[in-house]
């Protein structure tokens, strides 16, 4: 049996072996999700993004949890950042998960977001993919709500939860820029801290401004991650944003959008990899810039004669 | 591409200090690892588990109980039992000389006593890893 074979049987060992052949960028990567693609489209993507600290893992834990007492099967991808001084990470997220472990429907993995330019964003799509063809009912994505390249990872989801934290002060203002846009729930974590109401006013009022809200007016709840508290009221949120998204047609249309964003994000890594590898050979990337220097050359029929010999 | 080794690091058994694990977890980040830290207290179990959903190439444990002649070959069998005989072994801890050999001997690659540099394990798993 093959790799793929063995996971769609079931496997934990393959399930987990097909993910790293897709996070190393293996060769059989693109074999791997090829013959994955068509078991995929049946999971139920929920992201929970937020800044650092917030409460996401412990959060996601707790979800998770319900999940399974209505007997749902759990992944769980966690993405933490990858140190870009060192090339490593230290990746946390089990710590607050623990107790999943050694429940055969819960699958963990986690990520660091390693170097790649965007491909990030593809990697964890492909992942999310193949847990989905595994079987998973319930797919979690967790990824730290700073910089686009995260926030177009959150994007491959069906729900956002964005987790924040009253108190910090420049809460709002801290996290505007991204993540408030894209939220379809907020989970205000920590609500045994002071500042929940104010956070919480501050959240409807900014909601309340918001144009795209239109169809789905985001909602907001308090949690207690750490003593469960809320969570089954989060979770109640999350089915009824999926029953909005179902009876409007919303859900068919962003999966169609994200279906076109995936197709050209495939389509970019795919070129750009076949031009590096082959501008890199040789150190003809340095000879092609001392040529523009020299003025033989300009960048633009470079690109149109590379474009040429790959697209022939 | 883009691969990296990737090494659980766990602590099993009930003393409740990390310090020493967090060190470690920290010196393989700046080797350009990729560390997943599970915390404190790991059952056996666990431990395969997680070294299976995330597919490592290195174990890690740390240990001041005492406890390691029960719980680090434990740990080896289950890994075997999953069919992860590639994953390399390794222990730390507060660990006597003289049970070393019989630890080797059940399939951990190296026992890194206190005293051991972060340098030194760094080099062990560049070396060993498969
Ligand atoms: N007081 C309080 N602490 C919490 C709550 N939720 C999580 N924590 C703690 O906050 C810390 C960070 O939680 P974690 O889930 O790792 O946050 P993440 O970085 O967003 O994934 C941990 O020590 C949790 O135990 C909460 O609702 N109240
Ligand atoms: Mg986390």
């Amino acid at each position: 049996m093959d790799i793929v074979q063995e996971l769609l049987a079931g496997s934990r060992l393959a399930l987990a072996r097909a993910i790293t052949a897709v996070e190393n960028e293996y060769d059989e990567a693109a074999e791997i999700m090829q013959k994955v693609y068509p078991f995929t489209g049946k999971a139920q993507v929920i992201g929970i993004t937020g800044p650092p600290g917030a409460g996401k893992s412990t959060l996601t834990d707790k979800l998770a949890k319900e999940y399974r007492r209505q007997e749902k099967t759990v992944g769980i991808v966690a993405v933490d950042p990858t140190s870009p001084f060192y090339g490593g990470a230290i990746l946390g997220d089990r710590i607050r998960m623990n107790e999943l472990t050694l429940d055969p429907g819960v699958f963990i993995r986690s990520m660091g977001t390693r170097g790649s330019l965007g491909g990030l964003a593809r990697k964890t799509v492909d992942v999310i993919k193949i847990m989905d063809a595994f079987g998973k009912d319930i797919i979690f994505i967790e990824t730290v709500g700073v910089g686009q390249s995260e926030v177009d990872v959150i994007k491959a989801s069906d729900t956002i939860v964005v987790v924040l934290v009253p108190g910090q002060g420049d809460d709002i203002q801290a996290i505007k820029a991204g993540i408030l846009e894209i939220g379809d729930i907020f989970a205000i974590n920590k609500a045994d801290y002071d500042g929940v109401e104010r956070l919480n006013t501050e959240l409807e009022m900014m909601l309340e401004l918001n144009p795209n809200n239109a169809l789905w007016r985001p909602l907001v709840k308090r949690t207690v991650a750490s003593r469960g508290d809320g969570v089954e009221d989060l979770m109640q949120a999350i089915n009824e944003h999926v029953e909005y998204l179902v009876t409007s047609g919303e859900l068919i249309r962003r999966r169609s959008i994200r279906t076109k964003n995936e197709l050209l994000l495939l389509i970019n890594d795919h070129i750009s990899k076949q031009v590096m590898d082959r501008i890199s050979l040789g150190g003809e990337l340095d000879s092609l810039v001392n040529s523009i220097e020299d003025h033989q050359q300009t960048p633009y029929n470079i690109v149109r004669n590379i474009l040429a010999e790959i697209l022939r | 591409m883009e691969k990296r080794i990737r090494v659980l690091v766990a602590k099993p058994g009930l003393d409740g200090h990390d310090r020493g694990a967090k060190v470690v977890a920290r010196a393989l980040r700046d080797a350009g690892f990729e560390v997943i830290y599970t915390g404190l207290r790991q059952t056996p179990e666990q431990i395969a588990e997680a070294a299976l959903e995330e597919d490592v190439n290195v174990v890690a444990m740390s240990l001041l109980s005492g406890a390691h002649n029960t719980l680090f070959p434990k740990v080896v069998n289950l890994l075997k039992d999953k069919e992860l005989e590639n994953v390399l072994i390794l222990g730390g801890g507060v660990i006597p000389d003289t049970d070393i050999p019989a630890l080797k001997q059940a399939g951990v690659a190296e026992i890194f006593t206190p005293g051991t540099s972060t340098a030194a394990i760094v080099e062990f798993i560049k070396a060993n890893v498969k």
